[in-house]
């Protein structure tokens, strides 16, 4: 589908819970069935709208973490203590249970097979689901694209899709892990927040091209990008999505 | 930095109401600096609305207010607004 075409106006509909999966200690996957779906392009989110008894609404973006299939789009959620809607969705959604939203949107943060590498793929907490639609799209259609992906977490316990990541880690993809608050016995990778001297190493670098990806909370992206543009990339070859400073 | 801003992404969902394109592609020429900018990279901050700021220069671009039933747009700060189009 071209990013380009008329689209028509966006309107909410309701979508089946199918499946709710306990991705790690704070961060659920919701898995749900959209009637009509049209499908979606990796990188794109959804708007979640949730109406209270009394009629106040509230709406949240989440990207979507799934690579496209059919009429099935899968979200990740990280819980916020505080949160008016995470807490919810993590807590409460069982399948067979039916939620309101609306999507895909976007086309700025958005990767095709078509567009190839290099990839350089750089992820802040649940900023990595957009970019695993682009891995899990990438492993579908059996793109070569040479593809680093550099995941900063808090934990080891907190890295989302890991077991997935291990399997897919091979040839042309790259995965890097940075824990940024604790690490596990014996742990040997990095163990900070990323900066210059680790996407120097972690590559590719300007010479090459690579489109890059920047997903995480507000600072998070600020810094990388930052640093990204120091280490000499292109500005517009940097594109970066912000959620804010928890998510909530 | 304000670590409640956000991007121009936060608010496709908003502008896939009103307009029958995706707007986050579009290119947006700043009236400040003149410098050409996607609308999913300008920089969104929330108040009672939304504005979405020039990425280089500050400069107001856009600003979003949605009522119950209607939505002003504002563009104080957009010299053209280019938006990709099928080849007929």
């Amino acid at each position: 589908m071209a990013g380009t075409a008329v689209l028509g106006r966006l309107t909410w509909r309701l979508a089946d819970v199918v499946d709710v999966v306990a991705e790690t200690p704070r961060a659920t996957t919701l898995v749900f069935d959209v009637p009509g779906w049209a499908g979606h392009r990796a990188g794109q989110h959804v708007d979640i709208r949730l109406t209270a008894e009394d009629g106040y609404r509230t709406e949240r973006s989440y990207s979507i973490s799934s690579a496209p299939d059919g009429t099935r789009i899968a979200l990740t959620v990280v819980r916020v203590e505080d949160g008016e809607v995470s807490p919810y969705l993590t807590g409460e959604l069982r399948p067979g249970d039916q939620i309101e939203l609306r999507g895909p949107v976007g086309g700025y943060f958005v990767w095709e097979p078509e567009h190839g590498g290099p990839l350089l793929l750089v992820g802040g907490g649940s900023g990595l689901a957009p970019l695993m639609a682009m891995i899990r799209l990438r492993a579908a259609v059996g793109s070569d694209a040479e593809t680093r992906l550099l995941v900063s977490s808090r934990s080891w316990e907190d890295v989302l899709y890991r077991a997935e990541l291990e399997r897919l880690a091979g040839d042309s993809l790259t995965v890097v892990h940075t824990l940024t608050a604790s690490r596990p016995p014996g742990w040997t990778g990095y163990a900070r927040r990323v900066d210059a001297d680790m996407l120097a190493t972690v590559g590719p670098g300007p010479a090459a091209q690579p489109h890059v990806f920047v997903c995480g909370p507000t600072p998070f992206v600020e810094a990388v990008a930052e640093a990204l543009v120091t280490l000499g990339h292109e500005p517009r070859r940097i594109r970066t999505e912000r959620f804010g400073p928890t998510g909530e | 930095m304000d670590e409640t801003m956000l991007d121009g992404n936060a608010v496709a969902g908003m502008l896939r109401e009103v307009f029958a394109v995706e707007a986050t592609t579009a290119m947006a020429t700043c009236g400040g600096c003149g410098a050409p900018t996607p609308m999913g990279a300008t920089h969104v901050f929330r108040g009672a609305g939304f504005v979405l700021r020039c990425p280089h220069c500050d400069n107001a671009l856009v600003t979003l207010v949605r009522g119950d039933t209607r939505m002003w747009i504002g563009f104080p700060g957009i010299r053209t607004l280019q938006i990709p189009i099928d080849a007929s």
